[in-house]
Formats: structure tokens, sequence, C-alpha cells
């Protein structure tokens, strides 16, 4: 099993590993979406008290999983590469930085546009919102960083201690800003108490979760590649690569 | 007296540290009065009420304090960094750890303590009272010390790094927040006349987490910027 995993993580193995996987992610995530957001759209219906608005948690909650989701992938890798020197793995949490800046970025959108009707404001200092936003803070934290190395390997692994340090924060700020929000506000929203949420609602909802992963999982991909292609570009296998390219454009 | 190397080792580096802090006094004035200026700032935002000046100082006094640390923080492993000290620390025979946790106890000497004493006396000015001067004393002794150590590993990812004067404060901002929270809650209790062993409880925890963690990104973060 580890011979297989040596052989794609050599990054030309894995460029082209990658170039036969993401059509299938993709067009995974194409369907999931469509047959997702008909569910959640058309066929689930509205909530008895939140009425059609409800509908936005099939983005929002979405996103928000895939927020902390895409964190720990990218510590994940970022300690992989630190670790074993796997130049992938370093593509690969460089990739995930933006994506899950954008996720955390449309959980707290969509989360405004819901809380707008609902609460009757953009925004509160509520835990998870806070927790979030904080997040976002951490996401934009680390890329700063990246793009303030030059040197792409020394990025990457500046990159894994600052994610690592963020993993062993992440819980301490989680609970201390839902103690802090509680101790401050006691029973300003009571929101989604109990949410024993309806068959009909769940299944869209998961669907959405699914083609999220997908998305990301294509989209990482992508990014990682042309991550590789930078990173290696000195290399023959990519110079053969670009020469390919060309004399098939031409 | 002492043989033990790694005493030796610290001991060295922190009078050598202290030594060339003392003399770029100027510097250790400067942190200083920014905190000092920070707080001013406050009344100009939100009025002269005295009622309200009494409720916001513990928060005004920690939010000044975090960018006064943070502020200073360069000064960590700036000026080794240039002159190539740094890099010969860390070539050196003796246990880096030990050089940074030496850093970070004259970082905090030099900053936190002036701090700390700044603030009682601000405390007294602004009529606090005994009890929120005892939360905040306790708390500040228990935090300036985690500013210090977080720091120290944000400080050396971005050591000698372009524009890492404006990186800093966005890398370390958020990870101060719980410690913020905490800190302020127990003033605020302490103010109101209840306990705040907890919260102290939970500082201290996060304190001898970061003891025990921060000198190890510390060294794993320089020896990354030396390549």
């Amino acid at each position: 099993m580890f011979g297989k995993f040596d052989k794609y993580a050599a990054p030309e193995n894995f460029y082209l590993l990658s170039c036969k996987v993401v059509p299938w992610f993709a067009w995974a995530c194409v369907l999931l979406t469509i047959s997702g957001l008909a569910g959640g759209l058309f066929w689930s219906p509205p909530d008895y008290q939140q009425g059609e608005s409800v509908r936005i948690i099939y983005i929002h909650v979405p996103s928000a999983w895939m927020s902390i989701f895409i964190y720990m992938v990218m510590a994940s890798a970022g300690f992989v590469g630190f670790v074993w020197k796997v130049k992938i793995a370093d593509a690969i949490a460089r990739a995930s930085a933006p994506l899950g800046a954008s996720f955390t970025f449309l959980a707290l959108a969509t989360g405004s546009l819901w809380g707008k009707p609902m609460w009757g404001t953009w925004w509160v200092w509520d835990a998870r919102l806070t927790s979030e936003l904080i997040l976002l803070f951490l996401y934009l934290g680390y890329m700063a960083l990246q793009s303030a190395i030059e040197d792409r390997r020394m990025a990457a692994h500046a990159g894994a201690i600052l994610a690592m340090i963020g993993v062993v924060n992440i819980p301490i700020i989680h609970y201390s800003v839902e103690w802090w929000s509680t101790l401050h506000q006691g029973a300003t929203v009571s929101k989604m108490d109990a949410p024993s949420i309806h068959v009909s609602m769940l299944i869209p909802l998961l669907l959405m979760a699914f083609s999220f992963k997908c998305f990301y999982a294509s989209m990482v991909l992508v990014r990682a590649r042309s991550e590789i292609l930078m990173s290696e570009r000195n290399s023959s296998w990519a110079s053969k690569l670009a020469l390919k390219r060309d004399s098939q454009n031409a | 007296m002492h043989t033990n190397p790694l005493y030796n080792v610290f001991t060295t580096m922190l009078k050598r540290d202290l030594f060339f802090g003392m003399r770029r006094s100027s510097e250790l004035a400067n942190s200083l009065i920014f905190f000092l200026i920070v707080v001013t700032m406050f009344p100009f935002v939100l009025g002269t009420e005295p009622a309200l000046l009494r409720d916001i100082y513990p928060g005004v006094i920690w939010v000044a304090a975090l960018l006064s640390v943070t502020m200073s923080l360069d000064r960590m492993f700036n000026s080794d960094f240039e002159d190539g000290t740094l890099e010969q620390m860390l070539l050196s025979q003796h246990p880096t750890t030990f050089i940074v946790m030496a850093k970070v106890v004259a970082h905090w000497l030099l900053t936190g303590v002036p701090l700390i004493i700044a603030s009682m006396f601000l405390g007294v000015i602004f009529g606090l009272s005994y009890e929120s001067l005892q939360a905040i004393l306790v708390t500040l002794l228990l935090g300036t010390p985690v500013l210090s150590l977080v720091g120290s590993a944000a400080t050396a990812l971005t050591v000698g790094l372009r524009g890492g004067a404006m990186l800093l404060p966005l890398i370390i901002l958020p990870l101060y927040i719980p410690l913020l929270i905490f800190s302020v809650a127990a003033v605020n209790n302490a103010s109101q006349g209840l306990g705040f062993t907890g919260e102290i409880y939970f500082i201290s925890a996060i304190l001898v987490l970061t003891i025990t963690l921060a000198p190890f990104a510390t060294v794993l973060s320089l020896r990354i910027r030396f390549g």
C-alpha cells in the first residue's frame, strides 16, 4: 500500500493522476449540486417558522462544514509535507487555503443574509458567528504568510507551522468564544433549538454537503497541479509536458 | 556555583538580551509610551463619563497591552537576525530551546513587567476598586508571558520578511483572543465583587500549554526561516 502511495507522491505521477481524477469529481459535483438544489429549492417544504428563507441552509451549512474541514486538511497536509517532505502535500496545503477562506466567507455571508430577515440584523456577536469570523482571520493570516515568503519550500513549511498552531488554538478559541458569548448575552437569540431535521430537508442537505466536498476535491487538485508545475518548472517532466501541450495546440 | 551547561546557556543568553535591551532604552520607552497613548485614545472615542471608563478600563488595558506587546515583538529576533547572530546561535552546539526561552523571558522582563507596573498606576489614577486592581495584576502577570511566548513563535515565522511589520499582528492577534476573553471576564467579575478563580485557572492552563509548546514551535520556525 505504501508502495503505491510513494508512487503517487512523486509530483509527476500525482500530476497525471489528478488529470484523470478531476473530471470525475467535477461531474459528481455538478450532478450532486443539481439534485441537491432541486431537492432543497423545490421538493423540501418551507419551514413552519422560518418560511422560505430556511432554504439558504442548503448552502450555508455545507459551507460552514467545509470551512473547518478544509482547515483540518490544510493543517494535516502541512504536517505531512513538513515531517516527510512530501511536495504534493505542500502543494495541497497551499492550494487549500483560498478555497477554505472562500467557504468560510460564504458561510458568513449566507448566515448574514439569513440573519437579516430572521434576527432582524446582519450581524450579532453570537458564539458561532464569532468563531467562524476568527477562522476566516486564521485563513487570511496563513495566506498572508505564504505570500510574504518567496521561497516556496520555506513558505510551505512556515505555513505548516502556523496551521498547526491554529489547530491547537481552534478548539480553545471556539470554546472560549462560546463561553464568552453565553456569559455576555444569555438569552438573546435562541436559535435552532433541537434541530430534529426532517428527512425531506436532510437529504438535500447531505447531497449539497457531498457536492461541496467534490467541488473542493476537484478545485484543490486543479490548484495543486498548478502549484506543482510552478515549483517543478525546472524539472524535465514539466518541460516535456509543456512541449507536448505546445505541439498539441500548434 | 551552577555547573549545569543548560543553565549556563540560559543565563548567559538572558543576561546578554537584558543588557542589549537596557542599552536600547529608548525602544523600551517607546513601547510603554505607545501603551499609554492607546489607553488615552479611548476616552476621546467613548466619552469621559467616569462610571463608563471604570467599566471599560480592564478591556482597554488589555487591548493596549496586546497591541504594545505585538509592536515590540520584532525586537526579539530582528537585530540578531540582521547581523547574523541568530544563525550562529542556531548552529551552535547548545540546545536552541533554551536560547529561545531565554530570549522570551528577556522580552517579558523588558516589555511585560513595565506594562504591568504602568497599568497598576493607571488603575489607581482612574479610581478602580481594589478587587479590580488585584484581578488586573493577576491576569497580566499570568497573561503577558503568554503574549511573549505565542508571540515568539509568530515572530520567528516572520523574522526578516518584507512587510513583516504588518504581517505579524495579522497572524498573531486572532491567537490572543481566548486570553483576552478570560482576562477581561476575570476583571469584570472582580469589579462586580464576584470570584474569578475559574478564569484564573483557564489563563493558567493556557500559560502552561504555551510554555510547553511555544518554544518548540519557535525553534522549528527559526530552523525553517534559515532553511
